[in-house]
């Protein structure tokens, strides 16, 4: 007898041969989930001012490195005063858009007022995504992206970060992915503190904004000059800003970079 | 009624000799006795306008809606059995809903008739059911047709309508749908292709003012009893292709223009008595809508 443990319970390989694994064409694994984003888009930032909040993101989805759609929306309107920024997998964002437009109209079938006081709150899409977001992880099978909630409830900005391991916080100033270590820097500049928001205006914040697309788009290799802008301003609502590209770019540092390609250093 | 008693009306799903179904019949005086409803197809886009007649005045004015949407850019009233509308419009969002995930689009119209047409006749067939008591008018705007409005009666047939009125009022109501289509279209060859709807002059804006006047005008025979007016609309133009109720400003407005229009009627004494006072038979709740028995 095959006193081998991992023998046990099988047909002896002596009298029936080795099992061929692809008759039943089996997977080395039990079952496998999204291991990696396939489709990716990179950074959204945002921040708070003194009347409203406001959000960018890019319009590129990468395949790896390459830039392969330079068209894609990663800014979710939802309803008047509500947007969410997506970053990470393209396709887990198109499910992520098709739910929040499925809740949104169920939230409006028996609202006679859904534009205005029975609306969907900020709050409320927050605490929906954050939830989904936990659950996917906890089935450990998460929603790739990282995620930022931008509104204004209650004539306060609302601002709030959750990512595909269901972790979520505030802040006056967010980014997600590389915004994050690029971006947040530039921002807090102007916001560092809670206090900071109130002495911003609108137009500060559009500054700091494109200010730090710029450098997003300078240093982030996966990332498109073409972006898209969102303000929700509490007189104004949203106002939705597609197709702006990042201007008055200077690359004379580029030719002082040495340590890659070809070059000889 | 001679028929009663011969037992071919106890059964859906059972012809009488002469090739009548009783029940989707008992069904549509269900609806004969409901409150008024009425839809009309505009240039623009659809507009619904409902009678609520007040049960009880401990009812909240205002509120107690009776239009329902269906998807974002579908609305949906009726008259018959309350009910039996709410189920129907729940079944109508969930093909709505089925048909977005399906196709990634919002459901066209003409489709949700389909399939909403065939849900209602699935209840003619079966001995377990009971036809739908309502005649639905549901319409709205989709990117394929435009504005398109459609009544679907109890034994499940639809039909695509530029103007459509049922319940209690129904006839003074289609009678003034009539006039007032006829005023708005252009006069073009039937035959000549329309999908953009352009022979129909009337905005849906308009079309609320008519709307109120209608039902107003339908409600004359029903005088002793109080009522609401509710009316919603879904255009392009004025509500960017959702289904939404009118603002109340417009409301008001319109609610006064069909006033005005009225008592000026009342004054020269020349008011339409072409509607029916008959379907007295029936019992009837305090909501003007049938008891069955």
């Amino acid at each position: 007898m095959n006193h081998d443990p991992f023998s046990w319970g099988r047909p002896s390989d002596e009298t029936y041969g080795t099992y061929n694994n692809t008759i039943a064409s089996a997977s080395p694994f039990p079952k496998m989930n999204t291991q990696q984003p396939i489709i990716t888009g990179t950074s959204v930032i945002s921040m708070k001012y003194n009347n409203g909040v406001i959000i960018a993101a890019d319009n590129l989805g990468a395949y790896g490195s390459l830039l392969r759609f330079n068209d894609v929306e990663r800014l979710i309107p939802v309803g008047k005063r509500t947007i969410v920024g997506v970053s990470g997998d393209v396709s887990d964002m198109q499910h992520i858009e098709q739910i929040l437009s499925d809740l949104e109209i169920e939230n409006n079938y028996d609202n006679s007022y859904a534009d205005d006081e029975e609306t969907l709150k900020p709050s409320y899409i927050f605490e929906y995504l954050s939830t989904l977001m936990y659950q996917r992880r906890s089935k450990m099978n998460p929603l790739w992206n990282a995620i930022i909630v931008a509104g204004v409830e209650d004539d306060k900005p609302f601002l709030k970060y959750v990512n595909l391991l269901g972790v979520t916080y505030s802040s006056p100033t967010l980014a997600t992915g590389f915004g994050a270590h690029l971006a947040i820097p530039l921002l807090r500049r102007v916001i560092d503190r809670e206090e900071d928001i109130e002495s911003t205006n609108l137009e500060l914040a559009e500054k700091t904004i494109l200010e730090s697309m710029k450098v997003l788009y300078y240093r982030d290799a996966h990332s498109s000059r073409k972006f898209s802008l969102a303000i929700i301003d509490k007189e104004q609502g949203l106002v939705f800003k597609k197709g702006l590209q990042v201007e008055n770019m200077s690359w004379k540092f580029a030719k002082d970079i040495k340590g890659y390609g070809t070059q000889k250093v | 009624m001679t028929s009663i008693g011969t037992g071919y009306d106890l059964s859906n799903s059972v012809f009488s000799p002469d090739g009548r179904n009783f029940q989707v019949e008992y069904a549509v005086k269900a609806v004969e006795n409901g409150a008024t409803s009425v839809g009309i197809r505009c240039q623009d886009g659809v507009v619904f306008g409902v009678e609520k007649l007040i049960t009880s005045p401990l009812l909240v004015p205002g509120k107690n809606r009776k239009i329902q949407t269906i998807d974002s850019h579908i609305g949906c009233v009726y008259s018959g059995l309350i009910p039996d509308g709410r189920h129907l419009v729940n079944r109508g969002r969930d093909e709505a809903a089925s048909f977005k995930k399906i196709y990634h689009r919002p459901i066209p119209v003409d489709a949700l008739a389909d399939r909403l047409g065939q849900y209602v006749q699935a209840h003619t067939l079966y001995n377990s059911v009971r036809p739908f008591g309502i005649t639905a008018i549901f319409g709205g705007v989709d990117d394929v047709k435009g504005p398109q409005l459609y009544m679907l009666e109890p034994n499940g047939s639809y039909w695509g309508y530029s103007g459509a009125a049922t319940g209690k009022g129904r006839q003074s109501a289609r009678a003034e749908l009539e006039k007032l289509i006829a005023k708005h279209t252009k006069n073009i060859d039937i035959n000549e292709d329309d999908t953009d709807n352009k022979t129909i002059q009337l905005k849906v804006r308009d079309a609320v003012k008519e709307i109120a006047r209608i039902i107003y005008l339908a409600h004359e025979d029903n005088k002793e009893k109080e009522f609401e007016i509710e009316i919603s609309w879904c255009s392009n133009e004025e509500t960017q292709g959702k289904h939404k109720l009118v603002p109340k400003e417009l409301l008001e407005e319109a609610v006064s223009f069909a006033k005005e229009t009225l008592s000026h009627l009342e004054d020269s004494d020349d008011s339409d008595s072409d509607d029916d006072n008959n379907e007295g038979s029936a019992t009837q709740d305090n909501e003007g809508d049938i008891v069955l028995e």
